[in-house]
């Protein structure tokens, strides 16, 4: 067992970025010790551990840091293979169309999202909502693709592009409460809506997913000092 | 070898994510035809094989299309691992860092880049430079850490980092010329500088890197949106 005892996740509750790191490392069967991070306020540990970029999370693992949530979670598959569940898939064609969706939700969707939070009139709200729809739609596509009919992206149980893809979901409900947004249309993503239901059935899910709520309240602690930059990835 | 094994890759001339792909394919060794895409009149190839993003560069395996130079490049590695040198290193911590070191160099290098070229007002243009300057000053520091006094990223021999700083090579070389500034220097990024000067000898960056003067002209007279 590679060095198991010494597994530290370095984390804040509402990172999407940071959960999707605790569902990978739920999926691997890894314990760890996870340390809540003051973002506004860094700790030494976090500014040694990712001096480059300062965000959470970062996963150090007997010691030594590794940052940036879709780099840790490739680590913690390859890092624990033989232990837990197979996050990605064998096939490199299959592993390179994951590695393609989780890019595009990443460099698409979240900003879409944080920018109807923080967009400052009705009008840019509008403009990123249609933009966060247009990606679900692509994502739809997608799903259909990868699925071929199963359950999840990855297929039978949750794998890669469904970790990327899901640790937004609760992200979503919270902007969906405090702005009226839908975003799982079941007559335009009918695919996207019935997974986004079963992922959050996991019991991965339930284990490490934040509530909406908690979302909502750190969104509205975020409005009242307009201006931070809060993407932590 | 189960029938025919067919590489086919989209791109342009002057696409440094292209550069990328030529980079590694030839690193591999590997044998591609190579099809010059008109991005001002994209071809149905191109816009079936990439439909969400219609960019190249696209690498069509056996009819199959993988796109994303960053995804393509592992692709090549994973698909073809047994066939010449492997782009990423063995260690699951080394690999950590070089996947790293790719993301930095593409999340925060380019932006930094294009404002330095494009920007209208003397101060946008300034803070660009300013922030591409320590983008290099922290890839120097990468650089140290990555190549372990030994020539490239990877060490010993070409690796994924190098590959992915290695495309926009023809780029940084005329940075002086299109932003008005020298992104390496002997003060600065000594590391960097002699990085530069090995890399571009290579046989792989010969064929995959086009022509400095070409492009500076080319994006001089397109004001390149890369």
């Amino acid at each position: 067992m590679a060095g198991e005892g010494d597994i530290k996740l370095l984390g804040m509750v509402v990172s999407p970025f940071v959960v999707r790191v605790r569902m990978a490392l739920h999926r691997k069967g890894v314990s760890y010790e996870y340390v809540e991070q003051d973002l506004f306020n860094k700790s030494e540990l976090l500014l040694r551990s990712n001096p480059v970029n300062k965000k959470v999370p970062v996963l150090i693992h007997g010691g030594k840091p590794i940052c940036e949530s879709l780099v840790i979670v490739q680590y913690a598959d390859e890092v624990w293979s033989g232990k837990g569940a197979s996050i990605f898939p064998a096939d490199p064609h299959e592993r390179a169309v994951a590695r393609f969706w989780a890019a595009y939700v990443d460099d698409k969707l979240f900003p879409a999202y944080i920018g109807i939070m923080k967009a400052a009139t009705e009008e840019a709200r509008a403009e990123k909502a249609k933009e966060a729809l247009v990606v679900l739609a692509n994502l739809e596509e997608a799903f259909a693709q990868c699925s071929k009919g199963k359950p999840f992206f990855a297929g039978d149980s949750v794998g890669y592009l469904d970790l990327a893809v899901g640790c937004n979901l609760f992200w979503l409900e919270a902007i969906r409460k405090m702005f009226g947004v839908t975003f799982f249309d079941v007559g335009k993503t009918p695919l996207l809506a019935a997974w986004a239901e079963r992922f959050a059935g996991t019991e991965m899910a339930r284990e490490v997913v934040p509530d909406a709520d908690t979302a909502v309240v750190f969104a509205k602690k975020l409005q009242a000092r307009f201006g931070s930059n809060t993407s932590a990835k | 070898m189960a029938g025919e094994d067919e590489l086919k890759l989209l791109g342009t001339w002057a696409s440094p994510w292209v550069s990328r792909v030529k980079l590694a394919l030839h690193l591999k060794g590997l044998s591609y035809e190579y099809v010059e895409q008109d991005l001002d009149n994209k071809s149905d190839l191109l816009l079936t094989s990439n439909p969400v993003h219609k960019k190249v560069p696209v690498l069509i395996h056996n009819g199959k299309p993988i796109c994303e130079s960053v995804v393509i490049l592992e692709y090549i590695d994973e698909a073809y691992g047994t066939t010449g040198p492997s782009l990423l290193p063995t260690d699951p911590y080394e690999r950590a860092i070089a996947r790293f070191w790719v993301d930095y160099i593409d999340q925060k290098l380019v932006i930094p880049w294009k404002v330095a070229f494009t920007a209208d007002g003397e101060e946008e243009k300034t803070e660009g430079i300013k922030q591409m300057l320590a983008v290099v000053q922290t890839l120097e520091g990468a650089l140290k850490e990555c190549s372990k006094g030994k020539p490239f990223f990877g060490g010993d021999s070409v690796g994924y980092v190098d590959i992915a700083l290695g495309g926009l090579l023809a780029f940084l070389q005329g940075t002086e010329e299109l932003c008005g500034t020298k992104p390496f220097d002997i003060a600065n990024t000594p590391l960097l500088l002699a990085w530069v000067e090995r890399f571009t000898a290579l046989d792989a960056a010969k064929v995959a890197l086009p022509d400095v003067t070409k492009l500076v002209e080319f994006a001089k007279t397109k004001r390149l949106r890369i």
